[in-house]
Order: structure tokens, then sequence, then C-alpha cells
């Protein structure tokens, strides 16, 4: 990801501040433009919340480039307690002891580096709640 | 020294990576006895960070525990103090990174200190400074190291990986104050005893020399200098906290300023963790705070290689009780863990070049 990319995407990525319609409550993630499920353009700031659980998951053991490394890896959706869903890496825990409906919380993690002179990016990513 | 303005530590918080390796295993791959390590050194195993962490996200765990026992908005922070030998970038501000992630930006001061293993209380020393002068309403100085021992090197035994974030705060304004400072003292020499050259990977370290004048003088010095200060002694204090490179240090310098037992273990925690770098010593009053109650007086020295300490007492304020089980304890990060190999260590901490 290019520098100025990575740096717009922050609040989003390492906040997971998003949008919420002011006319139905739904909410988006990563944020939109207009609410997907009413069309209403009238969206509020919003931080989604930091806990939430597995819903459904995946393995990766074969990574795209930047993250041949980090294999095996899981990446889930999680079902946030707003309700709200999110695709996200699932990270301190073991591919063989993942389990669907397992509670997670948010953790502020190191996504990748641009190689040894480049930038690290941090992300949010969710880990079996302590 | 003490500031003009009483100040108090209004939150804290710490984070323990999940992952540990035995002094057996690393013992085991270099043909060398894990016995000196366990018996007299008292070290256990070591707390290490996965591969998706660093100085930062170590930082920001702590700073967000901390934030919730203070119960604050994050931009009440006027300064975000980050204190590390294994910053994740050589240029470049770890205190901005933590500042942003737990949205204390923009009207913040946040700068990054290094001092071997007193960093951490040197950023609660800076900001005691401006918290206590009424420049900032609230300072919070996080001491966070994912230290590094080479291979086969005795400080690959004990080097560990955690850090932990404390809230400095007025004391008339903070809401459930949790602790409050009586006083500190900063004892600093030139003693070259443990260094890192720049873009070495490694730090290098003058062996027996790190004892009797580094970590020994140093110590006893500033928490003499404390006690006369305040015209305290050991026993008036109910726990006690050291830096701790290994068990034997700080057990031995205790007992020889006149401790007890019985007043350092809340706060020894290195037999499990092992040495925390910038966050050993206020990892240690991290965990004391977790059980310590109302009316404790607390001691806390750190040492720092190259070399010098901090010392502080504080006194514990009811609002402790009230915070206490607002974030994990230090012990439930330390219960929490997960034991690896050699292998997966080399792989986690980029022992091998992947
Ligand atoms: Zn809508």
């Amino acid at each position: 990801m290019s520098v100025p990319r990575y740096w717009r995407n922050m609040p989003k990525r390492e906040k997971l501040e998003s949008k919420k319609c002011e006319k139905c409550g739904h909410v988006d993630f990563p944020p939109r433009a207009r609410c997907l499920k009413c069309g209403s353009d009238a969206l509020i700031p919003y931080t989604l919340p930091d806990r939430g659980k597995l819903t459904s998951f995946t393995i990766v053991r074969s990574a795209p480039k930047g993250f041949e490394k980090m294999t095996p890896y899981v990446l889930g959706v999680v079902e946030l307690i707003d309700r709200t869903l999110i695709t996200v890496q699932i990270t301190d825990v073991d591919p063989s002891d993942v389990a669907i409906g397992m509670p997670l919380e948010s953790v502020f993690r190191k996504v990748c580096e641009d190689g040894d002179c480049g930038i690290i990016e941090y992300a949010i990513k969710f880990r079996p709640a302590v | 020294m003490l500031p003009l303005i009483d100040v108090c530590i209004a939150g804290w918080g710490s984070y323990i990576p999940l992952y540990r390796i035995t002094v057996e295993e690393i013992a085991k791959v270099w043909g060398k006895s894990a016995k000196h390590f366990k018996d007299e050194l008292l070290i256990d195993e070591k707390a290490i960070a996965g591969q998706d962490e660093d100085v930062s996200t170590i930082a920001v765990e702590a700073a967000k525990n901390a934030l919730r026992r203070a119960c604050i908005s994050p931009k009440r922070l006027g300064a975000v103090f980050v204190g590390s030998e294994s910053k994740p970038y050589a240029v470049k501000p770890t205190g901005t990174i933590v500042a942003e992630a737990i949205d204390a930006t923009p009207r913040v001061l946040a700068a990054d200190l290094e001092f071997a293993c007193k960093a951490g209380t040197e950023c609660l020393q800076c900001c005691t400074g401006l918290v206590g002068s009424g420049m900032i309403e609230y300072g919070m100085a996080i001491g966070a190291d994912t230290a590094q021992g080479a291979p086969a090197d005795a400080l690959e035994f004990s080097a560990g990986c955690g850090g932990t974030a404390l809230i400095v705060g007025q004391k008339k304004k903070t809401k459930d104050p949790v602790a409050t400072l009586e006083g500190s003292v900063s004892y600093v020499t030139d003693t070259p005893d443990f260094w890192r050259r720049p873009k070495k990977e490694y730090p290098s370290h003058a062996e027996a020399f790190t004892g009797e004048p580094a970590y020994f003088t140093h110590t006893v010095s500033a928490s003499k200098m404390l006690f006369e200060e305040l015209s305290l002694k050991p026993s008036d204090f109910k726990h006690a906290v050291f830096h701790q490179p290994n068990g034997k240090f700080p057990i031995r310098a205790a007992k020889y300023l006149g401790f007890k037992r019985e007043q350092i273990d809340a706060g020894l925690l290195v037999p499990s963790i092992g040495n925390l770098y910038s966050g050993s010593s206020i990892t240690g009053f991290s965990a004391v705070l977790d059980v310590a109650k109302p009316g404790d007086r607390i001691f806390l020295v750190s040492f720092g290689s190259g070399a010098g300490s901090d010392a502080f007492s504080f006194t514990v304020d009811d609002g402790i009780l009230a915070k206490r089980d607002l974030a994990p304890t230090v012990e439930r990060y330390i219960e929490r863990k997960k034991n690896v190999d050699y292998a997966i260590y080399a792989k986690y901490r980029r022992k091998i070049v992947v």
C-alpha cells in the first residue's frame, strides 16, 4: 500500500472509525458515501465496538504478496456487539483452535512491513478475549 | 524532587504477550545447562512478542488498559511518552503511533525516550513535571520493550517483551486518584555497563561489570537518596519494586537496603516473564497496584544501564478499588500463555532471516 493511501485509511484501519446512518441506524464497515441499506447520505461519525464473536473464518495457507511469512493465519468475519459485520484477521490463536462463536476483542497489531526501508503498517485485528 | 502541584496515578495498565519460551528450551539449543538461569537467576521462562507485535502494539494495549482505568477521554492527555530501547523505527516516533491509535492526537506532546531499562520511569518523571507544574491536565508514561539478546548470549535467557502505561494527573482534579506521589529522585553517572551501537541487532555488555558498579551502585544510591529526602525507611513501605534483569539482583538489592522478602514478592515478575527492560520495574509497579490496598506505601526504583536509577514513593488512595477491575491485571496476562519451541521463537523474534 502506498504511504498516502495507508495514511488516509488509518482512522478506519487503526481505530475502526466508520459512519452510521442517521435515518435507519445501519452501520457499514468500511464506511460508504451512502447507507447500503436505505440509500440515505445522512451519515454520522461512529466508532465500532471492540468486542464481538466469530461467525465465519478461513485459514490462509497460501498468502498474497507481503504476507507469505505470516502463514498460516486466520481471516474471519466478526459480528460485533452492535451487530456490524467486519472481515478482519484473527490473531494470537492457533488455526486448530479457532471456533465459530468464540468471543473476540480488538487489538492494535502490525499488518505488514514495506521491506526493510519502508513503513510499518498497523491495523486492528481481533483475538480471543482475555 | 516534588512538583508544585500534588500529582497522582490516575490510571494504570499493562500488556504481556501470549507467547513464552522456557530457559530449558533455549539452553537445549546451545548445549548449556538451564540450572544456572533457573536456580541462581530465578528465571523459568520469558514472554515473547508474536509475529505481528512490536513496541508500538504493546504500548497501545497497555495505554488502552490505563485509559480504561483512568476513566478519562484520551483527548485530555497532554503528553504521551514512550520509553523503549527497541523502537520499531530508528527515526520516526513511537509516541505518535501510540497517541494516534488511542485517539489522543493532535493536541498532545508525544516523544520517545531511551535509557536502556530506565526509560519507562523517565517518562514518569517527565509527566510528573508537566502535570505538577500545571502545564497539562494528564500525561501518559509508557515503558515497553521487545528486547533481544544475541543467540546463546546470557541475555537471550532473560530478555522479554511487554510493557506498562501509567496516567499521571493532578490529584485535586482527578476523580478517584489511585496513588499519590510523595517524591522522587534520579541518580545517574556515565557507567558503560551495557550498550548497543547503531545498526547492530544485539546489545553488548561488560559481563560482571553490570552488577556491582552498575545495577547495585545506582539502585542502592537512588533508594537511599529518596529515603533521606522523605525521611522514610524500608519498613515504612508495604511494597517495594525494583528493576528486575533477573531474580537475583532485585532480591539482593532489597535485602541490602533492609527490605523483607514479603515486601518485594508482589512486584517480582521476572521468573515468569523475563526482563521487560523499559517495562520491567513499572510492570512490577502495575502488578503491585493490582493488589495494593488504600493506605499502603509503595517504593519503586528503576535501573537503566549507562547508567542510572529513578526512585519514587507513592501512597495508595481509595480510588484504586473502583478502578482495579476495569482492565485485565498483570496476573491475568501472565496466566494467559502459550509456550513455544525455539524454532517458533526464532521465527517470531526474527532470529532467522525470513
Ligand atoms: Zn440507512
